[in-house]
């Protein structure tokens, strides 16, 4: 239902990619890791190749858990929006079709956070 | 011209509420009604007899100031006694103060946005005892904000984080939830303004924000922050009132407008209930002294007076919001998951935290016996320990944010308080995320409206926390370091853990001093 108002309400999406100075954001959880009270989320360059993500912003934002440097990346389950996801780590951002405000999600087989607690 | 000696007659009660409020009104003659009262009909609400309105408190102006003026001299006797008498010092503990940052921050100004969102429709309806009464709820808004602002001060004299409390309500990421919730509803009609703010929450909420803070205060040793809790509260009984008896008075006018009364009560009680999620966490954990927990607060207030308001307006067609479902299933788990966010994310805010004592824990297991040692306790151990070892926990990264409430998207399925929720939709080529089905609803209903969402985080990607006299193009430029001068936070002081700050280390010396020869 269109908004109901005085005048004409036509206004621009706020958070358009051309806003982000040639980034995409991108959104990224770790399931069963609930230490980590929500996900985060990174401006990142279309042609950023996604094991530079893994390795650079990701290992940035998760790495001080002690599961993360136990994580066998050609193991890890991953969605997008809520559907199943395949990234090829060896090509960028773009290449496996991610597009602004993607959100993805990953779990770690075996990994279930401190205690088996999802912590 | 003999004049005449006999003194008018002194008018009744009764006379003298029409003339006052009604008798202001009058019927114009050169200018379309329609074109004065632009916009009291836009939103699709149907009032054919204005004068049907009855005003449940017969107030009128004189007698209004009359009323306020005693109690702001009362109240600013009590809060200069607190100033000379080093009130500060009396409270319970120094963790105590950190509530009020978070009032002053996140809430004062939320009363002076209320004071300008009255003062609009108190401009806009065009029945004049509505008028009146959202003219002087305007001002009572206005007045609380002051003496909110005037009894803080004496603490901002010694501790930090409440200085800039404008800027940071405008521009610190957590406050951006109270506040676009303000904005949300004043970009609305005056209806749904008053639906919003006049009923969903200042009658249907406000004992569940104001228990907390002013029995907490009062619990606290804070006399200042309790004495005008006390001062507000016969203001908040006029607001309950009136936000009342515009919902009834809509309900009554025309059954077209049951069902836009019901969405903007469903909208609203959501809203409300996710800014809620902040005075949980205050409740829970904040309150040195507490006063019952956030689940007893939301049985008493909500399921209990709540549950027989719905009963009484069913009479009209109107049903209990939906989303209560969901709102009884994250009621023991609302402020554990958002001290969590809070305790990670303590660089970006301007109060301190901590970790529950064990103290504190054995309180928050027999308080949620079926949530807290299962889900949150081992999180908080696990924090201890690395607290312990020297490498506490804390994340730098930027949240995921609720396209509608802002809320960073920690809140777990209902049903499921190990996964995440999250849902999405797409408006016109874009995607956007939700933290729950009822913020998505919110949105899908008027997309137009909060694609224009500011959100906090998006705002730092896009360059808009940067200071105008930064360079960012600058070899050493330093983003992060960059957002807090920009957000006016001192890092270290400002922000993080409670335990050696700044604030809690002078309240101990001072106390000392107070108490002691040495």
């Amino acid at each position: 239902m269109p908004v109901n108002a005085v005048a004409d309400y036509d206004f621009p999406a706020n958070d358009r990619e051309e806003n982000f100075h040639g980034a995409r954001v991108i959104y990224a959880g770790w399931d069963k890791h609930l230490m980590f009270s929500s996900p985060y989320a990174w401006p990142l360059p279309p042609d950023l190749p996604f094991a530079h993500f893994l390795a650079g912003p990701l290992a940035e934002a998760f790495g001080q858990h002690p599961d993360f440097a136990k994580i066998d990346w050609s193991q890890a389950i991953w969605t997008k929006n809520g559907e199943a996801f395949s990234p090829d780590l060896d090509k960028t951002i773009a290449e496996n079709g991610l597009i602004h405000k993607d959100s993805l999600r990953f779990e770690t087989p075996g990994l279930d956070g401190i205690g088996g607690q999802f912590i | 011209m003999d004049m005449p000696a006999k003194p008018k007659k002194k008018l009744g009660l009764k006379e003298r509420y029409a003339v006052m409020t009604r008798g202001l009104g009058w019927e114009p003659s050169y200018q379309d009604i329609d074109d004065i009262f632009s916009m009291d009909s836009f939103e699709g609400i149907k009032i054919h007899d204005w004068d049907a309105w009855e005003d449940p408190f017969r107030l009128t102006m004189d007698s209004y100031w009359k009323y306020q003026a005693e109690k702001e001299r009362k109240l600013y006797a009590i809060i200069d006694a607190f100033a000379q008498s080093n009130g500060h010092l009396t409270v319970s503990d120094p963790r105590y103060i950190n509530t009020v940052k978070m009032f002053v921050n996140g809430f004062a100004p939320l009363e002076y946005m209320s004071h300008r969102g009255f003062a609009h429709i108190g401009r806009q309806f065009r029945g004049v005892g509505p008028r009146v009464a959202c003219m002087m709820q305007s001002l009572d808004e206005m007045r609380h904000a002051q003496t909110q602002v005037h009894a803080i001060s004496n603490y901002n004299k010694y501790y930090s984080g409440m200085e800039n409390f404008r800027h940071h309500h405008d521009y610190l990421p957590y406050l951006q939830v109270p506040k676009s919730f303000f904005e949300d509803a004043a970009t609305g009609g005056p209806f749904e303004f008053i639906t919003a703010i006049g009923f969903s929450f200042e009658y249907v909420l406000t004992n569940l924000v104001f228990v907390p803070f002013i029995s907490g205060a009062a619990y606290n040793g804070d006399m200042g922050a309790m004495t005008f809790g006390f001062s507000a509260q016969s203001d908040e009984a006029r607001h309950m009132t009136l936000g009342l008896e515009v919902i009834k008075f809509m309900l009554e006018q025309d059954p077209d407008n049951v069902p836009i009364v019901q969405k903007w009560l469903n909208k609203w009680t959501w809203r409300g209930v996710r800014v809620l999620t902040l005075v949980a966490m205050m409740q829970d954990y904040m309150l040195p002294k507490r006063v019952m927990s956030w689940a007893e607060a939301w049985e008493i207030y909500f399921e209990e007076n709540c549950g027989a308001l719905f009963r009484d307006l069913e009479r009209y067609g109107i049903v209990m919001p939906p989303c209560v479902e969901q709102v009884r299933k994250e009621r023991d788990h609302l402020s554990h998951m958002a001290w969590c966010q809070f305790y990670q994310a303590r660089g970006t805010s301007n109060f301190h935290v901590w970790l529950p004592s064990e103290e504190d824990m054995d309180w928050l297991s027999q308080k949620y016996p079926d949530t807290f040692d299962q889900y949150y306790r081992p999180r908080f151990e696990e924090w201890r320990r690395m607290e312990e070892a020297g490498t506490p926990f804390e994340t730098t990264g930027i949240n995921m944010q609720c396209q509608v409430c802002q809320i960073p998207m920690f809140f777990t399925e209902p049903g499921d308080p190990t996964r995440l929720a999250q849902h999405h939709c797409h408006h016109e080529g874009e995607q956007y995320h939700f933290c729950s089905q009822w913020c998505q609803e919110i949105f899908e209903d008027e997309p137009e409206k909060y694609i224009q969402s500011a959100i906090a985080g998006h705002d730092v990607f896009k360059g808009k926390a940067i200071r105008p006299e930064a360079d960012p193009t600058a070899e050493d430029f330093n983003p992060a370091a960059e957002a807090l001068a920009f957000w006016k936070l001192e890092n270290g002081r400002d922000n993080g853990l409670h335990y050696g700050s700044q604030d809690e280390r002078n309240f101990s010396m001072w106390r000392g001093l107070a108490s002691s020869n040495s």
